[in-house]
Formats: C-alpha cells, structure tokens, sequence
C-alpha cells in the first residue's frame, strides 16, 4: 500500500492507483473529460490537473495519468490549480462552445466569456471514442489522422469501415457531439426528447448481439410506427 | 562510382505491373511511367514479400511503410489494406502512422520531389521568392504534382543547413544559395537527370597520383586523357589478350581506355608498365572475393580496385 496526502487527508492506496481515482476515492471533485472507468488512461483534456510537491518544487499534473507515490502531497484545488483549470475550461469553450458537457463544466466554474478567437468545432480530440471503440467494442474503426492543426479522428479514407458495428459507443461517450440514436433509419433522426425507460432495439433480433450504447430515443419510435 | 549518362532506369510500378502486356499508357514502353490510374499496379504477393522483410515488432510498421513508398512513390489505399492484413494490424493505426508523418505521401508523387526550406533562415534569405519562381516555373502551387507526374512540389521548414540558405532539394540532391533566377536551370538540370556526373565540377570525384608498389615508377601517363585528366596506365592480360590500358585518376570514376575491349566479368591481371610485377593486392575483393589491383597513392596511402571487370569494388587507405 502506499500512503500520500491529498488536500491534507491522509490516504492509502494500492500500487498503481492513479492520483485522480485516489481523489475521487476520498471524495474530493476533480472534472474531467477525457477520463472514463473501463478506458486506459489518456491525458488528454488536461482537465484533472492537481498540483504536487511542495513549495518550489510544486507542479501541476494530470491525475488522470499520474500513478500514486509514497509521502506524495497533492493539492486538487489549490489557487494554482483552479486558475489552470478555469484557463483549460476557456480554451475548450473557444474551440467548442456549444458542447453541453463543456458549458456545464464553465458554469459550475464560473467561467463566464472566454477571450479567444471563437472557434466552432465538432471536436476536442480527448480521444475517448477511439479508446472506446478499441477497448470496449474491440472494432478499432476509428482513430487519430493526421498531426498538428490537421489531426482528426475518423475511419481510414474516411469511407465505411468494415469494422464499425455501429454500436454507438463512442457518439455516446462523446462530450462535443450531441448525435442521438436514430435506430436503423439516419433519416427520422429528429427530436431530443428522450424519455424511453428501456432502449427500444433491446426486442429487435437484428440487434440482438450487439452492445448498444446509445441513449434511446421515443420520438424516433413514435415515428416509426 | 557511376559510370557517365547513364540509360535512363525503368523505374517503379509499370516495370513490374502485372498488367503491362495490355497496359495503354506505356506505349512504345521506352517511357516509363510510374503512375496509373488503369491498373492496380500491384500484387498482394509484392506486399507480402515487403512486410516479410520487416521485423514485425512495434516499431516495424514505419519500416514497411518506407519500403512501399520507395517502391511504388506513394502508399496506394489498396497496398495499405494489404499490409493491415498481412500483419494484423488494424487499418486505423496504418493509416494514422501514413497521415502522421510528412514523408508518406497517400497521393500519387511526381517522379522528382522538389523540396523548398521555409524555415527562419532561407525566409530571411528571400525563399518566399525561390518558392514562387519554382511554382512559376513547374506552374504547379506548393504540395501539388504537375500533370506530367515529373515533378512534385513541397515545402519544408528546415533542412538544417541555414548557411546555405535559401536551399532548394530536389530528389536529395541539395543546392544551395538559389536565387530566383536560378530556378529554370535547376529545372533543366534535374529533367536531364540528376545523375549525370559534371567531373569539373563534382565534389566527390578527386584525383589520384598513383605509382608501381615495387618500383615506385609513377603510372600517370599524361598522353592518354581519361575524364580530361591524366590517365592511369598499366599493362594487362585477360584470356590470350595482352596489351595496355589507361584507367581514369579520379577516384569515384570507373572510366577507362584501353587497347582491347574487356568483356563484363572478365578477370583481367594488371601489370606495372616498368617493372612488370603483376599489381597483385593484399586482400580480396569486399564486394564478389576475387583479387584485388594495388596501387601506391603518392602521398602515402594504398588504393585497391577489383580486377573483375565491371565490379565496383575498391579499397582506398590514405
């Protein structure tokens, strides 16, 4: 076991624990985006930044990737910390702003503007799809393209892959993109008033092996009948 | 090294395309052409034999791609679900690596690529202007393939030599220093081949005064030229021949006069002119094992060459 401090409390942790799930294990709230149970850990989104050490030596660090040592002090809120934060939750609002996740993530950080050029894209790269797919669906249909200013996540050539079961894991693990179900006709996907108890594939043969991780959508079955 | 103007190679897809019986685009076959879109101008057994070759650990996929694009001057979408199926790596990650780095091209590339630095330094220089010259002279803009497939244009943002910027590469050949106005005859240089050796002006190539291992009697003879410079006379014999030759004094040429016609492969014994000792050298050839001609270079040094003719190999120990 190792014991590390986190806020002041003293806590003690198995080998290999990360300092995010040592957190989370005590209680303290440390967002995150690019993080998820069951996914390797990535580091991506820089959201989970807690600061270690002491004094000149203190430094910030994703949690989300660091693993847990022994004495270590680590401070998940400190004033350094929530202005690195609320920085990251800026540049993420200029790049995606009309994320739901994200303006969430601003509110509950009282990040009210952001200063930078306002961009509108469609994605933050967290690459928590890919991990997905590759992880959880074991298809490997998506991944990073490309470097730079030029780096996006699709299939390769950006045609059908034959991998892809069209699960839907990763539009529902995704905190840009607001792509709902749309069942096996693309072309009734209206609505945004999900209240279905019970996915409604869960009965159609044609699904029945497959994990589907969509939410489902009533006024898609309303539609279809 | 290599011998002057060479025959222009054959190279790449349509030398070795499966289709090439019926192919439309080669026509009298005396142009090659590296490029097409009537065939696939590969096998899967091509593939395969390439990743053979490779190491399939982690970091093999890079060395695969490399071969590939040597080969076929781009990675053909179909060459890349083959290598996913012969390794068993997933496409997604192929096609990450290929879209990753700036060398792997998934376009068809032109026959010479012709890199332009933008970097700091050559900017400073005034490559912005270099840039637009190539650009107006090949009338293609930056990252795009002339319609000929001859040429292809990229930009690069630093070949680490800045004190020879602005530095135009073309096919790895680096000139430095271009201007503007030296753009056309690089390009002309380049259409008539890059490989093509100027002996005034080559670097590589240096002259060599050589004399006899026993007598120490020099062998330049300056009323035979070989390359514009003094020949290398020696007596030889191969077969029931027996006669002189002159052998080009620069190292790197592999230019020579001589009395009779020396078929390929021939292994031929050199004598000293003076002394008559058979030039016999000391260790065998590095390249096919047969023996070696040994000469003193004044100076202090040896230099060996093959006595097969036609064998590049050559030893020289200054």
């Amino acid at each position: 076991m190792i014991n590390l401090t986190i806020n002041g409390l003293n806590v003690s942790v198995e080998k290999g624990t990360t300092l995010l799930e040592a957190a989370h294990f005590l209680g303290f709230p440390v967002p995150t985006l690019c993080h998820m149970e069951g996914l390797s850990p990535y580091g991506a989104c820089r959201l989970c930044v807690v600061e270690i050490g002491e004094g000149p030596r203190a430094r910030l660090v994703s949690s989300c990737t660091y693993p847990a040592e022994e004495g270590l002090k680590v401070r998940t809120a400190s004033e350094r910390v929530v202005k690195a934060r609320r920085m990251i939750i800026e540049l993420l609002l200029a790049s995606c702003p009309q994320s739901k996740v994200i303006q969430d993530l601003a509110s509950a950080h009282g990040v009210m503007r952001q200063r930078f050029k306002q961009e509108y894209e469609t994605c933050i790269l967290c690459g928590l799809c890919v991990r997905m797919c590759e992880e959880q669906m074991m298809a490997k249909a998506i991944g990073f393209r490309g470097r730079g200013e030029k780096r996006s996540i699709g299939t390769p050539f950006d045609a059908v892959s034959g991998q892809c079961r069209q699960c839907g894991g990763c539009i529902y693990v995704c905190p840009a993109c607001t792509l709902r179900c749309t069942y096996t006709e693309p072309e009734k996907a209206v609505c945004g008033a999900c209240a279905n108890l019970q996915p409604p594939c869960i009965e159609k043969d044609r699904f029945h092996d497959m994990m589907c991780y969509m939410d489902p959508c009533v006024a898609c079955e309303i539609k279809k009948d | 090294m290599t011998k002057a103007a060479q025959p222009k190679e054959t190279l790449g897809l349509c030398s070795n395309c499966i289709h090439l019986a019926t192919c439309t685009l080669r026509g009298d076959g005396t142009q090659p052409i590296l490029f097409c879109e009537e065939h696939e101008c590969f096998t899967p057994d091509e593939i395969r034999e390439i990743v053979e070759e490779h190491d399939l650990a982690l970091g093999g996929i890079i060395s695969i791609l490399e071969s590939i694009q040597s080969k076929y001057g781009y990675l053909p979408r179909k060459a890349l679900e083959a290598v996913a199926k012969e390794t068993g790596r997933s496409l997604v990650d192929l096609y990450g690596v290929a879209t990753f780095f700036r060398a792997f091209s998934l376009e068809p590339r032109g026959r010479h690529l012709v890199s332009v630095c933008l970097g700091t330094a050559c900017h400073v220089r005034g490559s912005p202007d270099v840039l637009r010259a190539v650009e107006a002279e090949l009338g293609v803009k930056a990252g795009s393939t002339t319609q000929d497939m001859e040429f292809s244009l990229e930009t690069v943002n630093c070949l680490g030599a800045c004190a020879l910027g602005p530095i135009v590469v073309v096919d790895g050949h680096y000139f430095s220093q271009v201007k503007p106005a030296d753009v056309p005859g690089i390009v002309e240089r380049v259409r008539a081949g890059l490989n093509v050796i100027d002996v005034k002006t080559d670097q590589r190539l240096f002259p060599l005064t050589l004399s006899c291992p026993r007598c120490n009697h020099s062998l330049m003879d300056s009323r035979v030229q070989v390359d514009g410079l003094p020949g290398i006379r020696v007596t030889m014999s191969f077969g029931d021949k027996h006669g002189w030759m002159c052998l080009s004094c620069l190292y790197g040429s592999r230019n020579i006069v001589s009395e009779y016609e020396i078929p390929e492969q021939t292994l031929v014994h050199f004598f000293c002119p003076h002394c008559h000792t058979e030039l016999i050298g000391s260790v065998p050839c590095p390249e096919c094992g047969s023996a070696m001609v040994s000469m003193i270079v004044r100076g202090g040094g040896v230099v060996q060459i093959c006595s097969r003719h036609g064998c590049p190999g050559h030893l020289l120990d200054l």
